[in-house]
């Protein structure tokens, strides 16, 4: 499918705490299309989670329209929204959020569980997602049974296990070390340029958001900048030193 | 998410809580046990006295003075032996009609003592009631027109004054006179510790100079059929009142005693059930105490479920299925519980204990509403969870 995957058209989010109203984005337009490899970087409460969660339909805009494959989210129902959010999207978290007692088989296996894909063909799909992340020999582990950078591979292999169309990755690197975090962001960049997912990366980590070809700086609920690299750009700043 | 699919995960989450899971089915399992238990032992108990009732003859019509109410003391009774005659001529048999005079009084042998029921009755009896003598002789009608001093001894009474030595022929003091044993009953048991077997049975002139009194307590009558038995009733009703004017006086049938008994311990079972239906509705009250924590404590899951597409419905069947799953499975648990504690009491309590088929059907159906019932607070609050929010919790 062409055209964009997301695209926020003046979206605004405000929420109230304790009675005071809090805005958190401020009229916000992006387009992300099919393909794209960006990250939206900012300091922390500039918005760029909020941003995140909108783009991840986990939230719906105060005002403007969010088009997600087409679609306005505010017209849909929480159970559209839902089922929309398990076909479009994977999500990667900085804290993984695997279920600990249950497999890396079962946890990868589980967007397909609210798809009702049938048991044979989602054990089938969620080895393949696990065997294209390198852990082929890992099914049957436990979060606890692997490493931090074998378990945020188990959580790519689940958002990609329902092929989505944009995997929104929150600081995925934020809890391991510098060869596990190198190792993800080489998966990330291999999954984008080999099977087209759009990636939007979230981080307030320069040298993260270096391996993006575009940079969405998020400031104050603002869009501050949004610089892309020339093609050209893209490859060195994928061979620079993470 | 089908529904199967909600199962098994539920499951899942219950069997990762192995500890938690069987702590909160307890409270179901003990209210359940509880319901099965209580009912088993009414019904038990009310299957008992009506076996009794039934095992004393049929188509017995008791004639006393007054009014028959249970709780009621007895009225003075101005029946004498010649009524014997009287009813006798209505039945148009008089050997189908007993007396009876009762009074409790010391047994004896010389150091050996025992309180026993001595029943002052005449030699028709064994017509009436189906009370059988194992040794030695029932009491004639000679023995009764002599005033013999002649007894027969229940069993425990036999065993408790002559332990192993045979009393057939020897000597017993009754209230201090002595009587000679002419036959023991065959042992019929007792009644909720109330021992049948400890009477004694002695002509009713004899026992008349014994007490020392004219009158008798009552009279029973055998009608000749079970259709007999209804008109009879009232013409010795009126028979009676007929001879002693302004006397008010009752004749009882065996359906008319079993029907006071059963309406009595029907709801002594009903107060015994309620009470434990409350215990249920503990237990209720604690599974959904429970699903609320464990719904705050999975709140992450339930976030990342819903990150990953899971919709409101889908958390909140799961929530749901595993409440009801501890209520069924600690009902099941209860229902095991409740039938072999049953067993276990008829067989080595006195308390007869007959475990009524529809009080397992009814226990687990109530637990699995209860399931339902105090699930749905909690899996509500889990559907409604906001994703954002929930992810974030730490």
């Amino acid at each position: 499918m062409t055209g964009p995957a997301v695209e926020a058209r003046d979206v605004s989010r405000s929420y109230r705490l304790d009675g005071v109203s809090v805005h958190a984005l401020r009229g916000v337009t992006l387009r992300i299309d099919q393909g794209d490899y960006l990250a939206i970087v900012g300091p922390s409460g500039s918005g760029k989670s909020t941003l995140m969660h909108l783009l991840g339909c986990l939230d719906r805009p105060s005002a403007g329209s969010l088009l997600l494959g087409g679609r306005d989210v505010a017209a849909l129902t929480d159970g559209e929204l839902a089922q929309l959010r398990n076909q479009t999207i994977g999500f990667v978290f900085q804290s993984f959020q695997l279920l600990s007692r249950t497999s890396a088989l079962d946890n990868v296996a589980l967007p397909l569980v609210y798809r009702g894909v049938r048991r044979a063909e989602r054990r089938a799909r969620s080895a393949a997602a696990l065997a294209a992340v390198g852990l082929a020999h890992r099914l049957g582990h436990r979060p606890s049974q692997l490493s931090g950078g074998e378990q945020q591979r188990v959580a790519i292999a689940r958002a990609l296990v329902g092929d989505p169309r944009v995997l929104l990755a929150d600081e995925p690197t934020g809890n391991l070390d510098s060869q596990s975090g190198a190792d993800v962001m080489d998966l990330l960049g291999r999954l984008n340029s080999e099977r087209g997912v759009a990636v939007v990366l979230v981080t307030h980590d320069p040298s993260i958001a270096a391996r993006a070809r575009r940079r969405i700086h998020v400031r104050d609920g603002l869009i501050e900048r949004d610089d892309a690299d020339t093609p050209g750009d893209a490859t060195s700043a994928a061979d620079a030193p993470a | 998410m089908k529904v199967t699919e909600a199962f098994r995960v539920a499951l899942d989450a219950l069997r990762a809580n192995r500890l938690r899971s069987a702590l909160t089915m307890l409270g179901v399992i003990i209210g359940v046990a509880a319901v099965v238990i209580l009912v088993a032992i009414g019904n038990g108990a009310k299957r008992e006295v009506e076996a009794q009732v039934e095992g004393l003859g049929s188509n017995i019509i008791i004639v006393v003075p007054g009014k028959f109410e249970f709780g009621s003391a007895p009225s003075v009774s101005r029946l004498t032996l010649a009524d014997v005659d009287l009813l006798g001529r209505v039945v148009g048999d008089r050997r189908r009609v007993a007396v009876t005079i009762a009074s409790g009084e010391t047994v004896s042998v010389g150091s050996r003592k025992v309180f026993a029921t001595v029943n002052g009755v005449n030699e028709n009896v064994p017509n009436v009631f189906d009370r059988a003598v194992a040794r030695g002789e029932y009491l004639t009608g000679t023995d009764v027109d002599t005033r013999r001093r002649v007894a027969v001894l229940g069993s425990s009474v036999a065993r408790d004054v002559f332990g192993d030595v045979d009393p057939l022929g020897r000597q017993v003091s009754i209230a201090g006179v002595r009587f000679r044993v002419i036959g023991v009953f065959v042992r019929v048991g007792s009644t909720f510790g109330v021992d049948r077997d400890s009477e004694v049975h002695i002509p009713v002139t004899a026992a008349q100079r014994l007490f020392g009194v004219d009158r008798i307590d009552g009279l029973a009558v055998k009608a000749p059929t079970a259709d007999d038995v209804e008109p009879l009733q009232k013409r010795l009703v009126s028979a009676l009142q007929d001879k002693y004017t302004g006397e008010e006086f009752s004749a009882v049938t065996q359906t008319q005693i079993l029907g006071t008994i059963g309406r009595i311990l029907g709801l002594l079972t009903l107060v015994l059930s309620a009470i434990a239906a409350i215990s249920l509705l503990v237990g209720g009250v604690g599974v959904s105490n429970i699903m609320l924590v464990s719904v705050r404590e999975r709140t992450r899951e339930i976030g990342l479920r819903k990150a990953l597409g899971a919709r409101s419905r889908d958390i909140l069947l799961q929530f749901l299925i595993e409440a009801v799953l501890l209520c069924v499975v600690g009902g099941l648990i209860g229902i095991g519980l409740g039938v072999g504690s049953s067993l276990l009491v008829s067989a080595v309590s006195p308390l007869p204990a007959v475990v009524a088929w529809w009080s397992p059907a009814l226990a687990f159906g109530v637990s699995a509403a209860v399931g339902i019932f105090f699930g749905v607070a909690p899996a509500r609050r889990a559907g409604r969870l906001d994703p954002v929010v929930a992810l974030r919790t730490e």
